[in-house]
């Protein structure tokens, strides 16, 4: 008895220091110094929030670069307020149809582009459903689609590309990706002519 | 042979077989299958019947060939007890009444506290300590050893043993134990195993054993559900057969007849342990306490050397000292005159006309000697002769004293000798080491053993002689009291202490240490205290009972090993022959080219079944002892064992099939 | 690539060696009740503590006392979690108004985050309000581990004590563990995940216009201080419904590394205490390179599986191959930022580790990769393992290799001097059996039930894997999931919640019990003839036997589940 009183005073003293002091401490610090990234890291386009430079959203238009298929909630994917992969099993026929149509989907939507040309980032769903990268191959063989809608040099497009790619950290760990949303911003701003970063910035409140 | 198969069918009895808990799943999995066989046959499923009775009779072999195994090595307890049992019956008393009148009565009517006479002829009726006289006793039947030994009352060499042959004078021996409870009675019963106990370590290996069981068995009976989700079938024969294959039975079967040969080996080394308790703490066994006389030296000090002293010729002094030696009957005396007559071949005394007059040692005067006329040869303790020398006008040489000392320093006695009042020179005593006892010891440190030797000499004594012998450690001047003290002190080090003692006194120690081995030849007392009797009093004995100590365990870990190991080949053989029909790609897994899935099934088990006979020779030897270091012991059982574990059913499962399969049996 | 990848696991396992020992050696020190730098702050916090609490923290436990103390701590937060989570809807700190979690989600959700499991059968951004993930959650994710490290010291003197007949106080290194190891560890790894992106707020979701004007919802929350906790205390219950394959609770490889760090941290340093604390460190090392050993051969085993591809996919033309421009491999279910083998290290890891914490669908592994991922769990978790208990299991693991190779050698086996007999293999024993036994007993059940079989979502062999990886990761409280298994049904939140609790408690038990066994007895001095547990050959023995102790038990599930399907993908056959 003595010692179920323990344990639910103990119960009561750390929950109140692990589980409410110690995250609003984090909260304040984050508030403090790095207030971007606590925020979520938004991204913010003429006063209205269009995402996170952090999670992946649905690219359609030909204008822009594609990004992963994703599984995330229902319907076309991307869906930041429930996350997730589509769990197909390697040998799951469903899995092998879906990739043989977004291969169909890519080569139709980039003519001169063959199918071992094609990354396999490109075709398959990533863990998230929120994945805001796809591989500079990936970004490559779009790069002529690109250019062509928007009237641009391939080289300039190519350009902006790198420009967006992450490297592998200090050279070694994980894999070079291109952000899609800051890399479509960016083309966006380059068509539009404005100065970079006037009327975007992170979101702050 | 034939009676051990007879054993082994006896043995099916379900209420014996528990004890054995592995072959008795193995036996009630077998019942299970006949059930099915037999409702198989009953329902006509005619396909099936063959490949259903071979596995049965198989599983049924399983069974019994670890009865066997068991009833092998029972076997030959049963051989030497019935010629110990012989010797029990029908011996008659002479019990010595209160009056102290004789009356013969049958040898098992009789009790603790009664005396009996026996005279040279007669068998000794029951265990018991001599109270009156001397007797030379044949103990050919306890120990097999047909030459007399001499017991008589006071000493250490006053017990007795029932069963045993008086051959000369006549003893009053009184009883010290109940009839069914003598020596013999509790030697016959550890060599028949009547009354065997499951040792700690075997009880903890049983445990494990009993683990791996359960695990298959989950294994083996959640397999049903699974395989119904992959649309194949599984027979009661097909999951008995995988299950039995995959419990541990290769050492459940032998399990017994590894503790009964390791106990039997010990009675063929003429040791009875009193439980297998004691015989597994031998191998466990750190340091050894031994005694330093009988055990590392011969026991009597032996004459070595003549050093004269006043320029007195070497020879003199040899025929000084063989002429005070000659009446002298004490070993010492007696090495004295073996040194004379090796060095200077003296041989004949020179007694001359006159009549020698011998001087006995006497505890009192510590000399002894000759009077030849006119001449009063002493040797004996130096003190005690200079003071005679002196006494008769003698001085005293000045070298004498170095040279003693320098004796004493080497662990030597030194006996100084004089002719009358002129001292002639000393006599070198010393203490002989037996022969071989370094390489002993050797070999005991490289098994990790750490040897002491107990001695009441003085540490410079004890000291020369620890350095001869290549004994680790000794402690010197040591009383009774102080092995009981040496052994707590070790004990509370965390080290495992074997002893061996024969005397009263060393009742305690003998109890106190985790093993005792007490001398056949000892005290009763000292043969109850400890926990091994050795029936040939030989101290060097301890070296062979650490090592079948050891053997024991490690052949139960050995085919522990082996029979774990032996599962990996036995689920290649057996998962792709379940579920080939369900998922063809599983014949990738079939690396031994088995024939069908039923000769797979059946070669599994039929290996299975087999290994057990041919294993039975191993678990009855032993497997071989090594002193090469724990780590090189078990990188090498590991290899064969482990390794060959994995590697020999591939080669057995394999051959079997193709056996099975040209025999057409599957 | 070749180079690549052993230069990512390589460079990881070698700061993996500094962190073994210097959070060993600190690990010592906090529950000696040596003076850290942290006293001047957490001392004080400390006294307050036991103060209010009522403990003494000088008064010494039997192993009894500890499994007692241990139980009823646990089952209030047990039932407080559970309350928690039913009455989340008419408490504060809920902006996107998450109504009640259902009876059988929340206890088995409670279940799940006591036993330091943190198997998820519910999406935290669809379920949880923010209070219940801080309050109920975090508090757990902090609880259950600092429960594990305790009874992890309990047993460790168990083994190195001589003659004792206790094995310390419960509430002292509860707290102990909490204030001195997590509490600080956890703090900085938040601060360094914020700064690379990790969000914390208790900010409603963001409306966002995406680019192409469609509406998207993004979730938040106060993730960092979760997701550090997440880690240190090898938890691995995900903010998110995607774990740490969301970008928000990993968004980049540096995170990847550190989540990597900071979960296999602690279980590795114990080795290490537990070597300081037996008077020996090669004792540690000897476990530690086991368990290394093992971790890098599955994780060259997965990332070689991973790299591969899937054929399938490679019959349709597609490039798996992986050059300066992409990863290649098998990323049905995996990040860019990660690619293979960031997230091959990551499924090996974490099954290694009871953390469970994921960066990418193990549900889409390939065949072998899969097999990894439940083999490590079905070794027990005993490489590195959960906080705690990793540690224990490997004790219990080398009390079984000592017995059968101590007797090989000749003697009575011991360990640490301490004799191994019946009563010490009855509770290894029962220990090692426990774990079996309700996976195979509740994957069975799953087996032949239709409520078991309707939540599958992939067909043939992986279908049967599913089930199989779900009750194993609940037994072992890993909690990583096969995720396409609809885990959240009465059928599956009672079966895995009881999985959970059994693999926890009744192996807890008779491992204490074990400790408490060993405690009591005197230490027998080492000579020539004792079986040396420190060493190559120990090490490979105790590899030996994890293996195959679990390789026999597994086989015959494994070879209907991940080793068909291999069989089936090489041969081109696809399941419908």
């Amino acid at each position: 008895m003595r010692t179920l009183a323990t344990a639910l005073r103990l119960t009561v003293l750390l929950t109140f220091l692990v589980g409410i002091v110690y995250p609003l401490a984090v909260m304040v610090a984050g508030r403090v110094l790095f207030a971007v990234q606590a925020r979520g890291s938004l991204v913010v386009r003429g006063g209205k929030v269009v995402g996170s430079s952090l999670i992946g959203q649905s690219f359609t238009s030909p204008r822009y670069f594609h990004g992963r298929p994703s599984a995330a909630g229902s319907g076309n994917g991307y869906d930041a307020a429930n996350s997730g992969a589509s769990n197909l099993a390697p040998t799951n026929a469903a899995l092998v149809a879906a990739v043989r149509a977004r291969l169909k989907a890519v080569l139709a939507e980039n003519p001169g582009v063959s199918a071992s040309q094609v990354p396999i980032d490109l075709v398959t769903a990533s863990a998230s459903g929120l994945d805001p990268e796809i591989s500079p191959q990936a970004a490559e063989l779009q790069v002529a689609r690109v250019a062509r809608e928007r009237r641009l040099s391939p080289e300039a497009v190519r350009a902006l590309v790198w420009a967006h790619t992450r490297p592998r950290w200090l050279g070694i760990f994980g894999e070079p990706g291109v952000n899609l949303l800051t890399l479509n911003l960016a083309l966006d701003r380059l068509e539009s002519g404005t100065a970079a970063g006037s009327d975007e910035r992170s979101h702050r409140r | 042979m034939v009676r051990a198969c007879l054993d082994a069918l006896r043995k099916l009895d379900p209420r014996a077989l528990i004890r054995n808990p592995v072959i008795f799943v193995v036996e009630v999995t077998s019942l299970l299958s006949s059930a099915v066989l037999v409702h198989d046959f009953s329902r006509g499923y005619r396909g099936l019947i063959p490949f259903e009775f071979q596995v049965v009779v198989w599983l049924w072999f399983t069974v019994i060939f670890a009865n066997f195994a068991e009833a092998m090595a029972e076997g030959r307890g049963k051989a030497q007890a019935d010629t110990l049992r012989r010797t029990r019956t029908e011996t008659q008393a002479k019990k010595l009444a209160e009056d102290g009148q004789l009356q013969k009565v049958p040898a098992t009517s009789l009790r603790r506290g009664d005396t009996v006479l026996c005279e040279a002829g007669d068998i000794i009726p029951g265990d018991g300590e001599i109270v009156e006289g001397v007797a030379a006793v044949n103990e050919a039947a306890i120990t097999g050893e047909s030459a007399p030994v001499i017991r008589e009352a006071g000493g250490d060499r006053s017990a007795v043993t029932g069963g045993t042959l008086v051959i000369s004078d006549s003893i009053k021996v009184q009883i010290s134990a109940n009839p069914g409870e003598t020596f013999l009675d509790r030697m016959i019963a550890l060599v028949e195993g009547a009354q065997r106990r499951k040792t700690p370590n075997e009880i903890a290996l049983t445990i494990l054993l009993v683990g791996l069981t359960i695990v298959f068995l989950l294994a083996v009976a959640t397999l049903p559900s699974f395989a119904r989700y992959a649309g194949a079938g599984t027979t009661v024969p097909m999951l008995v057969a995988l299950f039995v294959c995959l419990i541990p039975t290769t050492i459940g079967g032998l399990l017994s007849a590894i503790g009964i040969a390791g106990m039997d080996r010990l009675v063929q080394h003429n040791v009875l342990a009193m439980s297998g308790r004691a015989v597994e703490a031998a191998g466990d066994v750190d340091t050894l306490l031994l005694d330093k006389t009988g055990t590392i030296t011969l026991g009597n000090r032996m004459a070595s050397e003549f050093i004269p002293v006043g320029g007195v010729a070497l020879e003199l002094l040899a025929e000084t000292a063989h002429l005070a030696s000659l009446a002298d009957e004490t070993p010492e005396g007696r090495s004295v005159v073996t040194l004379a007559k090796r060095q200077f071949g003296l041989r004949a005394p020179q007694t001359g006309q006159e009549q020698p007059k011998f001087v006995a040692f006497s505890a009192h005067t510590r000399m002894s000697g000759v009077d030849l006329g006119s001449r009063n040869i002493r040797k004996g303790a130096a003190e005690q002769v200079i003071e005679f020398a002196r006494q008769l006008g003698g001085a005293v040489p000045p070298e004498l004293a170095p040279i003693t000392d320098a004796i004493a320093r080497e662990g030597g006695t030194p006996l100084v000798v004089a002719d009358g009042p002129r001292i002639v020179g000393v006599i070198h005593l010393k203490d002989v080491v037996k022969e071989g006892i370094r390489e002993r010891f050797a070999r005991l440190r490289a098994m990790g053993l750490r040897t002491v030797m107990i001695t009441g000499d003085n540490p410079l004594t004890a000291q020369a002689i620890a350095r001869e012998s290549g004994v680790d450690d000794f402690v010197a001047e040591a009383t009774p009291e102080t092995k009981l003290k040496l052994i707590r002190q070790e004990q509370a080090k965390g080290r495992m202490v074997a002893m061996i003692g024969d005397g009263t006194n060393d009742a305690p120690a003998l109890a106190q240490a985790d093993v005792g081995i007490a001398m056949n030849a000892g005290t009763q007392a000292a043969r109850e205290a400890g926990n091994m009797v050795d029936l040939d009093s030989n101290p060097t004995k301890v070296m062979e009972v650490v090592e079948i100590g050891k053997q024991l365990l490690m052949t139960r870990g050995a085919l522990t090993t082996f029979s774990i190991a032996n599962d990996i080949a036995k689920y290649f053989a057996i998962i792709p022959a379940m579920f080939m029909a369900a998922y063809p790609e599983l014949s990738a897994l079939n690396v031994m080219g088995l024939a069908t899935p039923e000769s797979a099934i059946l070669s599994a088990v039929i290996f299975n079944a087999l290994i057990i006979v041919l294993l039975i020779p191993l678990s009855l030897r032993g497997v071989e002892y090594r002193p090469v270091g724990a780590a090189r012991i078990l990188a090498r059982n590991l290899l064969v064992y482990g390794l060959g574990g994995i590697v020999v059913p591939f080669i057995g499962i394999k051959l079997i099939d193709l056996v099975v399969a040209g025999l057409g049996w599957a | 690539m070749f180079w690549n990848a052993l230069a990512q696991v390589g460079l990881f396992s070698v700061v993996l060696l500094p962190v073994t020992v210097v959070l060993g050696r600190y690990l010592a020190r906090v529950f000696s009740g040596e003076r850290t730098a942290l006293d001047p702050v957490l001392r004080p916090v400390e006294r307050l503590i036991y103060q209010v609490s009522g403990i003494d923290p000088r008064s010494e436990m039997t192993w009894a006392e500890y499994a007692v103390a241990m139980l009823l701590f646990q089952l209030v937060g047990m039932v407080f979690l559970y309350l928690l989570e039913r009455v989340q809807a008419f408490l504060p700190l809920n902006p996107q108004r998450m109504a009640a979690v259902p009876a059988d989600l929340a206890f088995n959700t409670a279940a799940s985050f006591v036993t330091n499991t943190d198997w998820q059968a519910y999406a935290g951004e669809t379920t949880m309000s923010y209070l219940t993930q801080m309050a109920g959650l975090t508090y757990q994710n902090f609880v259950s581990a600092a429960t594990g490290i305790g009874v992890a010291m309990a047993i460790i003197r168990g083994f190195v004590r001589r003659s004792a007949k206790t094995v310390g106080n419960f509430w002292y290194d509860l707290v102990r563990a909490t204030l001195w190891v997590e509490l600080p560890l956890s703090l900085v790894l938040a601060l360094v995940l914020l700064w690379q992106g990790v969000p914390q707020n208790l900010d409603p979701y963001v409306h966002a216009t995406t680019l192409e004007g469609a509406h998207q919802s993004i979730a938040e929350g106060p993730v960092a201080s979760q997701e550090a906790i997440k880690y240190v205390g090898t938890n691995g219950g995900g903010f998110f419904n995607a774990n740490s394959a969301h970008p928000y609770e990993n968004p980049t490889p540096l995170t990847n590394l550190l989540e990597l760090l900071a979960f296999v941290a602690v279980s590795a340093g114990l080795t290490y205490t537990f070597g300081l604390m037996a008077g020996d460190t090669r004792q540690g090392w000897t476990l530690f390179g086991a368990m290394a050993f093992i971790f890098l051969v599955g994780a060259a085993g997965a990332i070689a599986a991973e790299q591969h591809g899937n054929p399938l996919l490679a019959r349709l033309g597609i490039d798996q191959r992986a050059s300066a421009l992409q990863c290649g491999g098998n990323m049905e279910g995996k990040e860019v930022r990660f690619g293979i083998v960031q997230s091959a290290l990551f499924a090996a890891l974490t099954t290694d580790v009871a953390c469970g914490g994921v960066n990418a669908a193990h549900d889409s592994l390939m065949p072998l990769g899969g097999l990894v991922a439940l083999l490590n769990m079905q070794l027990g978790e005993v490489v590195f393992g959960g906080a705690g208990a990793g540690i224990v299991g490997m004790l219990v693991m080398a009390v079984l290799s000592v017995f059968v190779a101590g007797l090989m050698v000749g003697r009575t086996p011991e360990y640490l001097g301490k004799k191994i007999e019946s009563r010490e293999m009855k509770l290894a024993m029962l220990y090692v059996l426990v774990f079996p036994a309700v996976v195979l007993l509740l994957a069975a059940v799953a087996g032949s039930t239709a409520s078991g079989l309707a939540s599958l979502s992939n067909p043939g062999p992986h279908g049967f894997s599913q089930f199989l990886y779900a009750f194993t990761s609940g037994a072992a409280n890993n909690g990583s999931a096969f995720g396409g298994l609809n885990a959240n049904t009465p059928f599956y939140n009672l079966l895995i919640g009881l999985d959970m609790l059994v693999g926890r408690y009744l192996m807890i038990i008779p491992a204490l019990a074990l400790g408490g066994s060993l405690g009591a007895k005197r230490a027998l001095a080492p000579s020539a003839g004792t079986f040396p547990t420190t060493g190559l050959l120990f090490a490979a023995l105790l590899v030996g036997v994890i293996l195959i102790v679990a390789g026999l038990t597994f086989f015959p599930a494994l070879s209907l589940g991940p080793i068909v399907e291999h069989l089936a993908l090489m041969a081109g056959k696809t399941f419908k």
